[in-house]
């Protein structure tokens, strides 16, 4: 191959890395959205909680990357469903300011709980043996491989149960509407913390990669790749799960390819003038539907 | 009527504690208010950390050797410590209230050029004494209205373009580097200058520069750059970042099959480099305030102090805010009184202070010292020695 093939499609596997991790994270905020029309401003600190558990227990506990992987999904599971019931649940009659008002007083708690137990950036010891494979010029790390690979068979996972299961089908009719479905039998509260737990266990899936991918985590990093799988969320049709998932690949590959292309301070201001007109065009998102508001 | 009288004991109770804060000026007299602003939070609390500890030494030696003589009456040193966070803002409001609140004789910090720049301006302003320990950025001790330089501001160590010129000289007379990449913080000052500065100097001593890339404060994924860098085949890549993105740009280089040296700037230069970087920057080589592995008496004399009370081997924030803690107090002994402007003459005439980090002597009307850098390289858990680099 070219050099020129082979440098677009190294600049391609790094936007693939980028965009796995990116719609782990938006997957939380568009089910969380679909289901309660909120939207959690903490899911982002969520993400850094799954990173310091992963720090936890791969330096202090000395765990392989599987336990640490699923025992980080677990945790950050349980903290969203706590979220929900002691932070939200109180809330969901009140007014909708009220309840994003609370999300963001969560995220601030969160990030200065971690800063009060320790200031310091953390390094994440090597959870994988690295190797880096060369295929035509083209290099291909083992921590790359995961990172691409687990991420696609959970969004797959999540596909399945939303639109295979009976809890995903519980889902999507407590999203459709909250006044008739509780009387068809559907225990909506454990449907909204089961959503929990799936949105806040992926995160943690998302903080363990992301952890893996980039070594030193601190309590401010799930403030900006938050607001940005946030956006990939509304790009893709806020409420929509495959949405997310098309606008985080496009945001990471919008960004890659900007650095690629420009200096990289024209990075944020391209990728977001880009979502900016795509939101002007299709205003739901890209997989959004309109919603019809009855008075 | 009822509201006024269940009000009054009130006011009288806070009338009486703002009368009592005001305090007794007879007890003033015995202390000198040195404020310090460190990065306690933020990108780099391990900066702050070694600065605080550093000047708590340089106070508790000070004072245990009976404080400091101003016209024939000892003073003890207080220490006003203030976090400012990393950032730009909170390094304004710390020194406008360590100046205007807590009255301080001079304010010590901060060390980052992003928080020195704005405090050297209120500083300046106020006509306020304040030494940076370890801002290299020229625009600390320059008026930038006016191009001549602050009249209250000075600082304990080189500056930017210095480093960049010294950097560039070694990679192309020690290290044989014709062609150099380099991936530098565009929203950070020292990062920038010190990039700019070593392109300039590398490309008039024959060298090009094939890549010149940059990230932006907070970034975690370098892939594109790298891969971009890469591209290029460079000889060395020049990575002029703090020791945090250090660690996750030599990882993620090392990843993507860049094996050249790396080589960087003094903001390299904290031990946590060594964790956060897991192995990927052994046998890279940086530039330097002072290496523990050539020092002097005097600088012995530090690192034993510092290793007895904080038990371990002081970086170069550490032993820089010793030195200018030493030079604030030198300048003290001079000055006949503590106005806040005699200690400033005092101080520009300090023309050689036997510090830490080698003799520093300071040329009229520049808060710039004269002195040398040193070149290290990381060998396991260490950085050793290789080379004075002459200014």
């Amino acid at each position: 191959m070219s050099d020129e093939v082979v440098y677009w499609l190294q600049q391609t596997l790094n936007a693939l890395q980028l965009g796995s991790i990116y719609a782990l994270i938006a997957l939380g905020y568009t089910m969380v959205y679909g289901i309660l029309t909120m939207i959690n401003f903490a899911h982002g600190d969520v993400f850094m909680i799954g990173a310091f558990f992963c720090f936890l227990l791969s330096s202090m506990l000395g765990l392989t990357f599987a336990p640490t992987l699923l025992l980080t999904m677990l945790g950050t599971a349980l903290l969203g469903v706590v979220i929900e019931r002691l932070a939200y649940k109180p809330l969901r009659q009140a007014p909708r300011v009220s309840a994003i008002i609370t999300a963001l007083g969560v995220g601030l708690f969160l990030e200065n709980f971690t800063l009060a137990l320790s200031p310091y950036p953390k390094h994440i010891p090597m959870l994988l043996e690295n190797v880096t494979w060369n295929l035509h010029g083209i290099s291909l790390s083992s921590i790359q491989a995961v990172i691409i690979s687990l991420s696609l068979g959970l969004m797959l996972l999540l596909d399945y149960i939303v639109h295979r299961t009976s809890i995903g089908m519980a889902m999507r009719a407590i999203s459709w509407d909250k006044t008739y479905v509780p009387l068809m039998g559907i225990p909506v509260d454990l449907i909204i913390s089961i959503t929990f737990a799936i949105g806040a266990g992926l995160a943690g899936a998302a903080g363990t990669m992301y952890a893996l991918a980039y070594p030193v985590i601190d309590p401010y990093m799930g403030i900006t790749v938050g607001w940005k799988a946030f956006i990939c969320a509304v790009v893709g049709g806020i409420g929509n799960i495959r949405g997310a998932m098309v606008g985080a690949f496009i945001l990471g590959g919008v960004e890659i390819m900007v650095v690629a292309f420009f200096p990289s301070t024209y990075r944020d201001f391209v990728a977001f003038t880009l979502l900016m007109l795509l939101i002007v065009i299709r205003p739901y998102g890209i997989l959004g539907k309109p919603r019809i508001q009855k008075v | 009527m009822r509201k006024t009288i269940s009000l009054a004991p009130l006011f009288v109770v806070i009338t009486t504690l703002l009368l009592a804060s005001c305090g007794d000026p007879t007890n003033k007299k015995d202390t000198i208010k040195v404020g310090l602003i460190v990065e306690l939070t933020g990108d780099m609390p391990a900066v702050g950390a070694s600065s605080r500890n550093a000047a708590q030494l340089a106070v508790s030696e000070i004072n245990a050797a009976g404080g400091i003589a101003i016209s024939g009456k000892p003073h003890q040193v207080e220490l006003i410590i203030e976090d400012n966070a990393s950032k730009a803002d909170q390094s304004v409001a710390a020194a406008n209230k360590l100046i205007s609140q807590d009255n301080v004789v001079a304010i010590v910090g901060p060390n980052a050029s992003l928080g020195a720049i704005p405090a050297a301006e209120i500083a300046e302003y106020n006509k306020t004494l304040l030494i940076t320990p370890w801002s290299t950025n020229p625009k600390t001790t320059l008026d930038t209205s006016s191009g001549k330089p602050k009249r209250y501001v000075f600082r304990a160590c080189y500056t930017d373009p210095f480093e960049g010129r010294v950097l560039a000289r070694f990679v192309i007379d020690k290290l044989g580097a014709k062609k150099a990449a380099v991936l530098y913080d565009v929203a950070s000052e020292a990062p920038k200058s010190q990039a700019d500065q070593f392109r300039q100097t590398f490309t008039e001593l024959g060298g090009q520069t094939v890549a010149f890339e940059t990230y932006t404060t907070g970034d975690r994924d370098f892939s594109a750059q790298l891969t971009k860098i890469k591209s290029t085949g460079p000889d060395i890549v020049f990575l002029p970042a703090y020791y945090n993105d250090v660690g996750l740009i030599a990882q993620q280089a090392r990843r993507a099959g860049i094996n050249q040296p790396l080589v960087g700037s003094d903001a390299w230069s904290s031990p946590e480099l060594i964790k956060l970087s897991g192995g990927g920057v052994e046998g890279d080589y940086f530039a330097n305030h002072y290496a523990t592995d050539i020092a002097t008496p005097t600088a012995k004399k530090f690192i034993a102090a510092y290793g007895n009370k904080y038990s371990n081997t002081p970086d170069d924030v550490a032993a820089l805010t010793y030195d200018a803690m030493g030079l604030l107090f030198e300048a003290l002994k001079k000055s006949p009184t503590l106005d806040r402007i005699a200690v400033r003459d005092a101080m520009s005439a300090i023309s050689d202070y036997n510090g830490v980090t080698g003799t520093i002597k300071f040329t009229t009307d520049s808060g710039d010292p004269v002195k040398s850098a040193v070149i290290m390289q990381v060998k396991g858990d260490k950085f050793v020695w290789v080379m004075n680099a002459a200014p």
